[in-house]
Formats: C-alpha cells, sequence, structure tokens
C-alpha cells in the first residue's frame, strides 16, 4: 500500500528520507539511483560522489539517460528508487545551492520576454514571492549578461537572438542564481565556436570560485580538455574520477559499445592527449 | 446612432467580462492550454445542475460555487488523466469535460421540470437583459452583472498585478519555477481557479460564447502585435473592451442599415472580437502579412514576385 500511495503520488518519491548518513562537504551524492519510464528503467542503481569544485563532463552515447539522472537529481521527474543528497540533505531543502541550465529546446522561444527578463528569472529565489522585480535584480542579470559576452542584446525578444545566444542567455541565467552547484544539460549542442569559447570561459571562472558544474557532454575529443573529472554513463556508471584516469580507451569501449565509429572518435581524441 | 443609457450599460457589462476574461486569457495562450477555458466553461454545467439539485434554489451563490468548484475540478482531472493515462493533455482535456458536460445534461433532465434552462441562455447569455437586473449599492443603482465582473476583474488585476513575476516565469520555464521555489503545479491550479470563477461569473452574464472568444482572442491578437508580456497584457485587455462596443454597434446598428431586427449583442461582441483579431493578423507590426508584404516590396526589389507566405510560414 505504501509502495501504491507512493507511485500514486504525484513527484512519485519520498521526498523527506533522512539522509544524514551523506557528508556535508560532497556537493552530489547519488546513492542506488533508478529511474524508470513506464516500467522500463532509463538509468539503473547509478551511484556517484562528486568532489567540491571540480568541473565534472557527463558523457555517454545516446540514450544513456545523461539528462535523465539530471532531472532526477533535481526532482523534476520522479525518482524509482535511490536517493540524491546536495552537500548532504535532499534538494528540497538545498534548492539555493542549485544552478540549473536546461537544454536549449526545453522552453518557448517565441515566448514574450527579452534575454534581460530571462536572465533576471535568475534571481527570483532571492526576492521569493510576491516581491517584484526591482533594479538590484536588473542590474544583477545586466552583469551576468556581459559577462557571457551580450549585454548590448538585453532588450532582444530572445527568438531574435541566435541559438548560441540563445545558449549565453541560460548561461547567464544560471550565473545570476549565484548558485554553489551547477547541474548543465548540453550547452554545448549545437553552438557557434565563440559560443563555445564563451562558456569554457564561464566554466573556468565558476570553477575558479570554486563552484561545482556538472556538464552534459557530447564532444570526446574535448572532454580531456574542459573537465578534470569525468562520469561516463550507459544506463549505470561505467566510471567516474579524475578524467586522467578515467578516460581510458577500455572505459571508453565498454560505455559506448559496439559503436565502433565512435570508439574510433574516442581514440583518436585519446591520441591527442597523449601526443 | 443614439444610445441610451441602456445601451451604454450593455456595453460596459461586455468590457467588463471581456476584460476579466483576457487576463487570464494572456496565460492561458503562453501556456498553449487555450482549450482550458473551452474545457471549463462547458463542464461547469453538473456544478450549476448538483448545486440546484442540493439546494432545491436558483439563488446566484449557490450556483456560482457549485460551477466554479466543477470547474476546478475539470483542470484537476485533467492533470490526473494526462499523468496516469500517459495521454496527451488536449485529449485528457476532451475526456473530462464532454463527460462532464454529458453528466451535467442528465442531471438537468433528471430534475426536468423543475428548473428552466435555456440552452440559448447558455450559449449567448441574455446580456440585453443586464440592465434590468439592478443591485443599489449606497446612492448608485448599479447592474448586478456590472458589480458582479467589477468584483471579478479586480480580483484579476490583482493577481496579475501580484504575481506577474511569478505567472511570467511558470508559464515561460516550469522547471526553472520549481527549482527555483515557486511550484509551477500551485500556479497551474491557481490559475484555473482564476479561470474557472471567471469563466462562471461571465457565463451567467453573456454566455459561454463570448466567454470562450474573450479568453482566448484578444490574447491570441495582442500576441500577433507584440512581443512583450505588460504590451500584450494591456493591447489584449484594450482589443476585449473595444471589441465590446463594436459588438454592441454591429448588433444594433447595422442590421438597421439592411431593413433588419437587431441581433445579439454578446454573439456580436465575439465577432468583433475575431475582426479585430484579423486586423492585427494583416496589420501586425513586425509579423502582420500585409506589413511584411508591403515592407518586401519596398524593401528589396529582388523579393518583388515573393508573396507574404514564407515569412508567416517561418513563423513557428
Amino acid at each position: 500500500m505504501k509502495t501504491l500511495i507512493r507511485n500514486m503520488s504525484p513527484r512519485g518519491d519520498a521526498a523527506d528520507e533522512d539522509l544524514s548518513g551523506h557528508p556535508s562537504d560532497i556537493p552530489l551524492a547519488v546513492h542506488d539511483l533508478t529511474v524508470a519510464y513506464h516500467r522500463k528503467p532509463v538509468i539503473w542503481d547509478v551511484d556517484l560522489d562528486i568532489p567540491e569544485g571540480k568541473l565534472v563532463g557527463i558523457v555517454g552515447p545516446n540514450g544513456a539517460g545523461k539528462s535523465t539522472l539530471m532531472k532526477a537529481c533535481l526532482d523534476l521527474i520522479p525518482k524509482t528508487s535511490g536517493e540524491v543528497a546536495i552537500y548532504g540533505k535532499s534538494y528540497r531543502s538545498q534548492r539555493r545551492m542549485v544552478g540549473y541550465v536546461p537544454q536549449r529546446e526545453s522552453v518557448d522561444w517565441d515566448f514574450p520576454v527579452s534575454a534581460l527578463d530571462v536572465v533576471a528569472m535568475g534571481t527570483y529565489r532571492q526576492l521569493g514571492w510576491l516581491r517584484p522585480v526591482g533594479r538590484k535584480q536588473k542590474r544583477q542579470a545586466m552583469e551576468a549578461l556581459e559577462q557571457v559576452g551580450i549585454g548590448h542584446l538585453a532588450k532582444r525578444q530572445i527568438r531574435q537572438l541566435s541559438g548560441g545566444q540563445q545558449q549565453r542567455v541560460f548561461l547567464a541565467r544560471a550565473l545570476a542564481q549565484d548558485a554553489k552547484v551547477y547541474f548543465m544539460d548540453e550547452p554545448f549542442a549545437a553552438v557557434d565556436a565563440a559560443t563555445e569559447e564563451a562558456i569554457v570561459r564561464l566554466l573556468r571562472t565558476l570553477n575558479e570560485r570554486g563552484k561545482t558544474c556538472l556538464v552534459v557532454h557530447h564532444d570526446l575529443a574535448t572532454v580531456s580538455s574542459y573537465f578534470d573529472w569525468l562520469v561516463l554513463l550507459n544506463m549505470r556508471v561505467v566510471a567516474s574520477g579524475p578524467t586522467k584516469e578515467v578516460f581510458t580507451a577500455a572505459n571508453l569501449e565498454k560505455t559506448y559499445g559496439g559503436h565502433l565509429s565512435l570508439i574510433d572518435d574516442a581514440l583518436r581524441a585519446l591520441r591527442n592527449v597523449v601526443e | 446612432m443614439n444610445w441610451t443609457s441602456f445601451d451604454l450599460w450593455i456595453v460596459a457589462a461586455g468590457a467588463l467580462c471581456a476584460v476579466a476574461c483576457a487576463l487570464p486569457g494572456c496565460f492561458l495562450v503562453l501556456r498553449r492550454m487555450s482549450m482550458m477555458g473551452d474545457a471549463i466553461s462547458h463542464a461547469v454545467l453538473p456544478g450549476l445542475a448538483a448545486a440546484f439539485l442540493i439546494t432545491g434554489s436558483r439563488t446566484s451563490l449557490a450556483m456560482f460555487v457549485g460551477a466554479a468548484a466543477v470547474g476546478v475540478l475539470t483542470a484537476i482531472f485533467t492533470e490526473w488523466i494526462s499523468r496516469f493515462g500517459n495521454v496527451d493533455r488536449g485529449a485528457a482535456m476532451g475526456i473530462v469535460f464532454t463527460t462532464l458536460f454529458a453528466i451535467g445534461l442528465l442531471m438537468i433532465r433528471r430534475a426536468a421540470g423543475r428548473v428552466d434552462l435555456d440552452p440559448g441562455c447558455v450559449l449567448y447569455g441574455a446580456i440585453e437583459l443586464t440592465p434590468l437586473d439592478t443591485l443599489t449599492i449606497g446612492p448608485l443603482d448599479l447592474p448586478r452583472v456590472v458589480v458582479v465582473m467589477g468584483v471579478v476583474l479586480i480580483l484579476n488585476l490583482a493577481m496579475v498585478g501580484l504575481l506577474f513575476k511569478e505567472l511570467r516565469l511558470s508559464a515561460f520555464d516550469p522547471g526553472l519555477s520549481d527549482t527555483l521555489g515557486f511550484s509551477s503545479r500551485l500556479l497551474h491550479y491557481l490559475l484555473m481557479t482564476v479561470v474557472a470563477v471567471t469563466t462562471v461569473a461571465a457565463f451567467e452574464a453573456v454566455g459561454s460564447i463570448i466567454v470562450i472568444a474573450m479568453l482566448i482572442v484578444p490574447a491570441g491578437a495582442a500576441l500577433l502585435v507584440t512581443r512583450r508580456l505588460v504590451p500584450m497584457l494591456l493591447i489584449a485587455c484594450g482589443v476585449a473592451a473595444a471589441s465590446s462596443a463594436i459588438g454592441h454597434w454591429l448588433a444594433v446598428e447595422v442590421p438597421s442599415w439592411f431593413g433588419a431586427e437587431a441581433t445579439n449583442s454578446s454573439g456580436m461582441m465575439a465577432v468583433a472580437a475575431g475582426l479585430l483579431f484579423g486586423v492585427a493578423w494583416l496589420f501586425g507590426p513586425s509579423e502582420g502579412v500585409l506589413t511584411t508584404w508591403w515592407r518586401r516590396r519596398r524593401g528589396a526589389d529582388v523579393d518583388h514576385h515573393r508573396g507574404p507566405g514564407p515569412a508567416v510560414a517561418e513563423r513557428r
């Protein structure tokens, strides 16, 4: 009966389980996490401990459950079982620590808001309910936009921005949130070279400030230059650890299975690193 | 054209209904849930019938509470069915409101003879009669509809004013809204409650056609004219108010030019809103069909032979 109630509850999970077992200096601890859509598991028994202050790449083939892992960590989709601790406590009580950059397709870009409006949304938490956006929040939003190099586009309706600029708006919004751990879902997907550079610069800045960034990533060629910690995921965690130790041909073969062309790409990437 | 205070009260009642509907309507359109108003306005029937069967009276408060409660239930059932039945929200809406509407009809049949519910009244209301039913407030003698809709409008203005940033955030990015601690579910049900209350209040006065039209058409027209939220809300209210005046004029004055009798005002208000939508579609400053065509003709002679088609097709 209890499981039935839990399955029927909108969130599908028991939100306030006791997480006292997790140390409070670990930005993200995932324990035995399983997520299923319609009884088909998407991620299975995931265990992760991410140390503080790392730039973390989450890499794996399509359908490996990378986005699902992020969404489950942020309570955006129900967990089938397992628990997630952000600095030792449940996500619900640690929201202010977390910044989230969703995939670009997740919102309607025809929505009547300007770039500045979207970035200012990052400051809503400090405002709380009912209080309107004031001058201080607008200034913070403007600073964040300038930091990603598109301050001059603040007044544009968001449809009038290029794909790369839209991605930077999302990043600026995460900056304005001033979180301690950032979840970024494919920020590098389909962006121009200038934006890619801007994102990398931003990641480095965040890293220097001691923030932890988890980034879903696709391009194996850039993994070792962008990230100092790597999670290889294919439904289960294949490997997690410092990039130097984890980014090996054997691990990649385990992650990508029979996709030969991908493994070739990966090997080429590895060779580049060695040279 | 010789309008009496009678006509002015009709226009005022229509305008108050329309503006009160247009405010939550903007957020319905932005959330891509335009049909929710339609569903709610149909589904309130069993609420009306149940309130009558239980209380045995047709006092408007009981009817109002019953109808609004079922309106909110429509939104809740729709969410449940789409979540647990794993069907598209539009389909879930279709299932819920047809079922509730049918139950309502059954209940009315059961109570037949004891209740006179005129289908005509349900469809286009009786806005022509609104000036006759008055409430005395202090020294003023105001039509009841005007008072009721005035109160609803103030409530809706208060909601949009106080929760502007929350409503915008949860409509634009519900995921972020949740992660920032503004429950998108709570805001969704709040909006649905407001839509239900507004729909029921306006429905009683002007019938269901104008209610559905006024929830969606001004918001749609405004979105063709501007890509900013505050101007969108203002333009939607303007279109709503204007369509009330134009609609009444179309109903009363225009038929007489052809020697015909005056026709139904609330129906014509919906027509007028549709006409204003057409104007916005043709002449919208950035994406209007004729505007784009004109700009192309003047701008690039190379594109001379290309019609406005592609520009419109590119929009989404």
